[in-house]
Parts: structure tokens; sequence; C-alpha cells
């Protein structure tokens, strides 16, 4: 069997047995990049050759002294939003195309202590700011099960690297759907954590109070492996949350879901909602009741503001988070400017891509003075209320399930021209966001077109173990992840 | 029509921490460009801030100090506007929830004591720093600064004049050094000035339209440029001008303000709460524990000076005007236990040379150990007090020792009787008329032939020895 069909876990457990070595591995996966990158473009930068070299002396290590632990020789994908020391890191922008960070994201750094194999960073939409990879400057990834499809986005080029078998795993964020919205197109798992669970340090913020770095798997308990790599307190971003990390693994071990109570949202199974989705939740729904679970409707009543909230409150933080890109320190400078206000306007005209400029503007306008109130103000008390929503619904049930996009993955240029259209592909993820909480997409059916549809399940703030658990226990009744695409 | 000034002022003070406000970088001044710094204050994309916890309790203890109340829920806010010296894109500072507010210092006038109000004092990190190249070569951005924690004090509109500015700056300044939250170096933008100045007819309620002046960074030039600016105003306000709401920079050459921007040039800086920062809570206890040990503040220090050294008021009041003089004035005390004696020379001859060569006390090149080496050789008698003072000069100036110049200079005192014998002969063979006055009972002449023969010594002698020498020769 090759190298790159097996699991995460599965990769590790021969790796730490010594029946494959790093340097097999990187062979075998580049290998793999070179005959299939050329059709799914899921990368921007490629790293394969620096890590061989990285894999061999690894190898050495480990016969003599340096212990294998779960990620050592693992070869990871990381979304071009996080920092990577020495590695070029674009978020898929003009303006950063030539930005080499001087330091690594506190999730690089727990993987790089691990020795973890980087192949290369992923595509994505510019500053992750899009659902479709169509907004990255340097062109868009593929989906794998359809090339004329989009993999989704923001994070598109981490699940079309992981549907396509180009890496084992992969990082990527999610600001409002952007690991749980591709993976659900890619027909792969994707889990964002609680808000606080993983550090933010060295992630390129787009809108600092909803992003959050998460894993793109394969399988649940891929998920569950690379969470706790990844997971836990850093004292260098003040939003983390300082309590023990649970061992995501152990929480698997209970198949069945007695107990677990499941609620349905009435609200996210209404007008928009493609048939096939519906059907293939509903027919998901059934089997997490064969498999125990109590399944009762709940109901999120605040659910149709989240988008307007969600555009309010992403486009006001990511106007401020986005000052830094004037051409004065880093990345990328205008030419041929003759004063300082004239760099300023054609750094940023030149280095921005249409997305980010309409949203740049967006929060700039929702803060402005005599604005700020109606805007900003109004958004965060509404906020609250989607907050409060989920309180009351999550006093009655463990788990929400719902679909994790309302139709499956479209065609390339389908949306690129009606951001509003694009925008309601996360209508489903957002108010996830908004609240904080963990929630999953993993694969729940296809359409009759062949296109992977999700199924995302929503827990309580650091609740992962329960939505790993019942995610775990479908996947495993179910037997979706072990369809892979055939790419042409 | 006779016009009242109504002004208030924003302070920007550094506050001591070792560190940056939001990240681990050292706040030294006068580092080679950009050398201090990190992702997080140079605004990588990616890094986030991290509260200084010291730069915390320094702003907490000041506002204690200003009778302020301390604000339990805190938030930091984003004030954004474009700068190259500006990192980010925005400051982080606080908004709508500053850690200090509504307290009040007391200051000493001409009409006694009152109370300037504080309105508000919260934290904030600094910018960086443009340098332009001279001939147009372009301009370099050093971030050395960018982040270093600032706590900004904000007065109502209590003042009325110049000096009183000048009397609640120098106040504020003395209570931020004690506290050693600041150092209060104005030069080095350690404690930085902007008044807000109006004028409105006497006895009228509504302010006028106010001006804000910057870029001043002297007492000295507090008091000049808010004199020019209430007689600018008062001149256009007479010819029935308008006092247009503006920034003004005050300009040291020419003496005089010109406008930095207007009111319609201000910027929106779209404050918002830093979503990177949870919001900073400060509980009851934590804030009473530097209540408790808030150290003693310079009006009680006088206090204690008057009882505790036995001085005058009036050599308590400035000595305790500054910390650094209180500190170097009680430092002499512990090795020379004559308080008048150094207060004396503190004021005196150490403050003159201070302000002659602008120099803060801290810095004084005469140390107090050096003081007391002057003062114990003044009273072994090897020098005498004049000649103490006509050398202290060069002893500020030089570095050196006093026994080292004393002893270059043949300056020690003489008191050996055999060679005063010898200069006293001589000064009395030179005045026949002075001796034969005293010999006929014309007390008053001593006092001339002692000068003479201190003249004569080059001030060497001991006036005691002389005087008595003098006598029995002349009563011989």
């Amino acid at each position: 069997m090759s190298l790159h069909k097996l699991t995460l876990i599965e990769l590790h457990r021969k790796f730490k047995a010594g029946e494959v070595t790093a340097a097999e591995i990187v062979r075998a996966y580049s290998l793999r990049i070179s005959q299939i990158e050329p059709k799914v473009r899921a990368f921007v930068t490629h790293t394969q050759e620096s890590t061989s070299v990285q894999a061999e002396s690894l190898d050495r290590n480990l016969k003599s002294w340096r212990k294998t632990m779960p990620l050592s020789g693992m070869p990871l994908a990381i979304k071009d939003n996080i920092c990577t020391d020495g590695v070029l890191t674009t978020c898929s922008s003009r303006m950063l195309q030539n930005f080499v960070p001087p330091y690594d994201a506190t999730v690089i750094a727990k993987l790089r202590t691990q020795d973890y194999i980087l192949l290369g960073k992923t595509n994505l939409d510019e500053f992750a700011m899009g659902s479709s990879t169509e907004n990255s400057a340097f062109g868009p990834s593929r989906n794998p099960w359809n090339l004329q499809c989009v993999p989704g986005g923001s994070s598109g080029g981490s699940a079309a690297a992981v549907a396509a078998e180009e890496c084992a795993a992969a990082l990527g964020s999610d600001t409002g759907g952007s690991i749980r919205q591709p993976a659900a197109f890619c027909g792969v798992v994707g889990l964002k954590p609680t808000y606080g669970l993983v550090s933010r340090y060295g992630l390129v913020a787009f809108a600092s109070s909803l992003d959050q770095i998460g894993p793109i798997t394969r399988t649940v308990s891929d998920a569950a492996f690379l969470l706790g790599a990844i997971a836990g307190h850093d004292p260098l971003d003040s939003t983390s949350i300082d309590r023990p990390v649970p061992d995501y693994m152990k929480s698997l071990q209970k198949r069945d879901l007695k107990t677990l109570r499941v609620g349905v949202p009435v609200e996210f199974f209404t007008e928009g909602l493609d048939p096939e989705v519906e059907q293939a939740v509903r027919a998901a729904i059934g089997e997490l009741r064969r498999l125990g679970a109590d399944v009762k409707e709940v109901r999120l009543p605040r659910t149709d503001a989240a988008v307007a909230v969600y555009y309010v409150i992403a486009t006001a933080e990511a106007s401020s988070n986005l000052a830094r890109f004037d051409g004065v320190k880093f990345g990328f400078r205008a030419k041929e400017t003759k004063d300082l206000l004239e760099l300023y306007m054609k750094t940023r005209q030149e280095g921005f891509g249409p997305e980010v400029k309409r949203r740049i503007m967006l929060g700039t306008y929702v803060l402005s003075a005599g604005y700020y109130d109606a805007y900003y103000g109004k958004a965060q008390a509404v906020r609250t209320l989607v907050c409060q929503d989920f309180e009351a619904a999550f006093k009655e049930v463990d788990l929400i399930v719902t679909p994790t996009t309302p139709t499956p993955a479209f065609k390339l240029g389908e949306k690129s021209e009606d951001p509003l259209q694009m925008y309601l592909s996360d209508v489903f993820t957002i108010s996830v966001n908004l609240a904080g909480l963990p929630a999953i997409s993993l694969p729940c059916g296809f359409s009759k077109a062949g296109m992977p549809i999700g199924l995302q399940l929503i827990g309580r703030a650091f609740e992962e173990e329960i939505v790993l658990r019942a995610a775990h226990a479908y996947e495993q009744s179910a037997q979706w992840h072990q369809k892979r695409p055939t790419i042409r | 029509m006779t016009y009242e000034t109504v002004i208030g002022v924003e302070v920007h003070a550094q506050l001591q921490t070792k560190s940056k406000m939001f990240c681990g970088c050292g706040t030294t001044f006068g580092s080679s460009a950009n050398s201090q710094t990190c992702p997080v204050c140079l605004g990588l994309p990616g890094s986030l801030p991290v509260i200084n916890r010291m730069a915390v309790e320094m702003a907490v203890r000041a506002g204690l100090a200003l009778n302020c109340t301390i604000t339990a829920n805190n938030q930091f806010a984003r004030k954004n506007y474009f700068y190259p010296d500006l990192p980010k894109g925005y400051q982080i500072s606080q908004y709508e929830s500053p850690i200090c507010q509504h307290g009040w210092i007391e200051i000493v006038g001409a009409e006694g004591a009152r109370r300037i109000r504080i309105r508000r004092a919260h934290l904030e990190e600094d910018a960086g720093k443009n340098v332009h190249e001279t001939g147009g070569a372009g301009s370099r951005v050093d971030l050395n600064r960018a982040g270093t924690p600032l706590l900004e004090i904000v007065t109502e509109p209590d003042m009325r004049s110049a000096d009183e500015v000048v009397t609640y700056l120098r106040g504020l300044r003395d209570i931020l050094m004690y506290l050693e939250v600041c150092d209060g170096n104005m030069e080095e933008g350690s404690f930085r000035c902007e008044p807000n100045l109006s004028l409105r007819p006497i006895g009228q309620k509504e302010f006028g339209t106010k001006v804000e002046l910057k870029n001043i960074n002297s007492f000295k030039n507090v008091k000049a440029a808010i004199d020019y600016e209430i007689k600018r105003q008062a001149k256009v306000l007479k010819e029935g001008g308008k006092i247009h709401q503006e920034t003004r920079l005050w300009n040291v050459e020419r003496g005089e303000t010109a406008v930095m921007r207007s009111k319609e040039e201000a910027h929106d800086y779209r404050y918002f709460p830093d979503p990177d920062l949870v919001p900073l809570k400060l509980n009851e206890e934590w804030i009473n524990e530097f209540r408790i040990s808030l150290p003693e503040l310079p009006a009680m220090r006088t206090q204690r000076f008057v009882s505790d050294y036995g001085l005058p008021e009036y050599d308590a009041t400035v000595l305790t005007a500054s910390k650094g003089m209180a500190d170097y004035f009680e430092s002499c005390v512990q090795q020379f236990n004559h308080p008048k004696t150094i207060s004396n020379w503190v004021m005196g001859e150490l403050t003159r040379e201070l302000n002659n060569s602008e120099t803060e006390i801290a810095a004084s090149p005469v140390s107090p150990e050096r003081l007391i080496s002057l003062l114990q050789i003044v009273e072994k008698g090897t020098i005498s007090l004049k000649v103490a003072r006509d050398l202290f000069p060069e002893l500020y100036s030089t570095g050196k020792t006093p026994e080292q110049i004393v002893q270059e200079k043949g300056l020690t005192q003489v008191s050996d009787e055999g060679a005063l014998g010898k200069v006293i002969d001589e000064v009395l063979a030179k005045s026949p008329v002075q001796v034969a006055q005293f010999k006929d009972g014309k007390q008053q002449v001593l006092g001339f032939l002692v000068g003479q023969v201190m003249k004569a010594s080059g001030g060497k002698a001991n006036p005691g020895k002389v005087n008595e020498l003098l006598k029995k020769k002349l009563s011989a």
C-alpha cells in the first residue's frame, strides 16, 4: 500500500514501529505531490526539498537519541497564513508575496519540537477572506473530487491537499467556517476548536475575536490526534485559555452515544438548503439516533442575524488588523511614489485584492464616528444574543447537529461575481465562531454529481471531547471516510 | 475686554519598566536603531500583545498618589491611524475605561493651595521615531521606542496661568519621580506635556475655543509657549477675530506657535476594544496592597525634614521639591550629620552649578560622597570655608577629588604659628599707621589687619589663628 493512502495515525504507528523512515515518507509524498499538484494546486510554497534533508537527519537522530513523538516524521501541510520561521508566508496576497517571517507561530513551534515534516504552505483566499480560494492572488485551488469545482475556503488549499493525499494532514484557520466549509466541500474532516484552545500567536490575523487554528484530516481520530499536539495555553496569546489539555484520543474510545442528547436546530433546515444536502444530513441524524443518541429539536432563533453580525464584526477587526500592511516595514511596497500618502495609497491599492479591499472599506465604515453605535455597537449586542441562543440550547442538549454548508461545492466562477451569494455559503458555520464554540465537519454522503456533503457537530465551549466522540462514532458506523476521490 | 485664561494639560509619562508595554523588549534610551525590537513591537503579521504587569502596577500606584479611583474592569482599545512610526497602524490605548479616573493634586501658587482635578490617566504604548536624513536623502524609522509604556494623564481645565501650569507640572513630575514610575526626563521625552488653552471674557461660564500646544520640552518653554499663546489669542479676540480649534507647534527658535493641523484635519481614530487583549480585571485587595505601600510623597517629606533634621521650613520645601535633591540631601546627612550645613551647600553652590550646566541632580558630577569629603576637610581645618566655596566650581567641572585640588593648588590652610608669624610680621611692618591706631584703642583696625594677612597668604591662612596671633603680637 502506498504511504500516501495511510491516515495520520496509521502512518505514525508504522513510523514508530520503524517500518518506515522519515526519508521514505518525504519521498513518497514528493512523488505524490509531483503527480497531483499540477491538477489540484493546493500549495503556494513547496518545501519538500529542504525537508528531505531534515528527514534524513531526523532518521539518524531517532536511531541514536531522539524520542519518537506523535508528530515525528509526519508530513503536514500548513495554511499559508500561519507564520513559519524562514519559510515564505504569503496569506495568498501580493502584499506578502515576499514575506519570510523571522519567527514561528506557536502551533508551528509545537510541531517543530515534535519533528514534524513541513511539506509546504497551502493556498487560501487572500488573508483568509473568502469561501472558495478564488480570492487567492496566486490563482484558485481545485476540488479533488471535481477539478471544475472550488475546494471551498478559505482553507481550500489545506482541505484539497488532504483530500488529494498530498499530505497526511493539514492545519487551517477558521474565522467564519474556513476550516469546516472546505472540509465539507472536499470530503474530509475539519475541526474548529473552541476560541482560546489553540494559540493564535503567529496566525496572521483576519478577525482576532473569531480566528482559530484547527486540524484538517482524513479521519476524526486523526483530527483528535493533531489537536492534542497544537492545543494548550500560550503565554504569548492573551486570549488563549489556561486549562489542561485533555487526552482527545481517549475520548474516542467510547463508541456508543447512549445518554448523548443531540439537538437539531429547525432554523438550519429552511429554504436555501439543497435537498440532497438535507437528505444526507437527515440520514446522518438517523444514524446518530441508531447509535443511541437522544435526538430532539432545538431553536437557535438568531441564526438569521449571524451573517450580518459577522460581516460587521469581522470586517471591523480586519480593517484594523490589516492596517500594518502599509509598505513601510515589510511586504509589498509600491514603486515610484512621490510622498507618504501616495506610498500608502498605491501600496494598498496594488497589494490587496478586491475582496480584501471591500472588507477593509466595510470595516472602516462600521467603526467610523457617527456609525459605530449603529453598526459595530449593535453587532456586538446581537452577538451576545447569538451566544445566548446557544447557551439556552445547550441546557437541553449536549451537541447540535446541522449541515456544514447549504450546498455541495460549487463551480469555479459560479459565485465569484456575487459577494453576497458567496457570503451565504458560510451561513451555517458563522454563528459558531461568533459564540466561540467547537465544531467539526465530517463527510455524511455524496450528491448525485458525486460531490461530498458535510455534517457539522457543534459542542459546548471546551467540550471537544464530546464533539470528537460523536463524530468518531458516526464516522466508524457510516464509513464515508473510506471513499477517496479519483483525480482527473 | 479682559479675558480669563483656561488651561488643561495632557502629560505623557513614560513608565520606568524594564520591558515594553506588550512584549519583552528593553526600553533603554539611545540604543542603536531598531536594536530593541521583536515581532510584537515591530507589528509583524501574526504577533500578539501581552500586557506588562509592571506597567499596570506603576499606573495603579501613580493613580493612587494622584487621588484617583482605580478602574476595576479595564479594557484596552485600538486607536487607528496611519503613520510610519506606528508599526501596527493602530496604537493600543485605553478609551472608555481608563485605569485611573477622577483624581486631583494640590498645588501651592500665589493665591495659596488649590486642587487641580485629574480627569483620567490611561495606559498606552508609545510610537517609534521617524528619522529624516539631511539633504532629502529620505526618512528612516527607528522602532526602539515603539511599545514603550506610557501613562497619559489628563487634567480638567482648572489652570488659569502659565505659572500655574508649571507648578502643576513640577508637582506631578515630582510625584511620579518619587514613586519611581517615571524618570521625569523632559529632554529625552519621558515626560511630555501638551497644554490646551482657551480664553473667555471674565465672568463668562462657557469655555472659549481651545488650542492644543505641542513640541514643548522644558518648563521654561511651557511658560514661554503658554504666555505667547495667551497674547496671541487675546490679540485675535480683541481685533474681533475667531480662535480656530487646532493643534499648534511651539517653535523654540522663533519663540512662537504655528498651526500643525486644524480640527477639520483631525483623525477619526475609530476606537474599538482590542480583541487581542481580554479585559484586565483588578481586584480591590490587590489595589489596596499598593495603597498601603505608597512611598512618602513630597508634602510628607517636607514635614519630616523639618521635624527630623531641624531644617527651616524654607529649606525643607526647596530640598523636597524634587526627589533627586531630597535623596541627595539625605544621602549626605547619613554620612555627615550636619543637616543645615549640607542644606546650605545643596541649595547654594551645588544648585548654582547644576543650573549653570543644566544638569539634573541625579547626574551631578559631585556625588554626595565627594561633597561630604569637602565638608570634612573644612571641618578638620585643612582648608577654610572660603577656599572650599572658591574651589567648588573646579570640583564640579573637573571630577577631581577635593584633596587633589587642594594639593595641586597648595590650598591647605596654614595654621602653623611660625609660618603665619612671618606673614604677620611682614603685614605689621607695612602697616605702621594701623598698628598705631590699634594701640590707641581702635579695636576695629584688627579686621583690616586680618584681611591683609589673609590676602598675603593667598587665602590659605587659618583666620582664627591669624586673629589670635595678631592680638598676641600687637599687645606684646
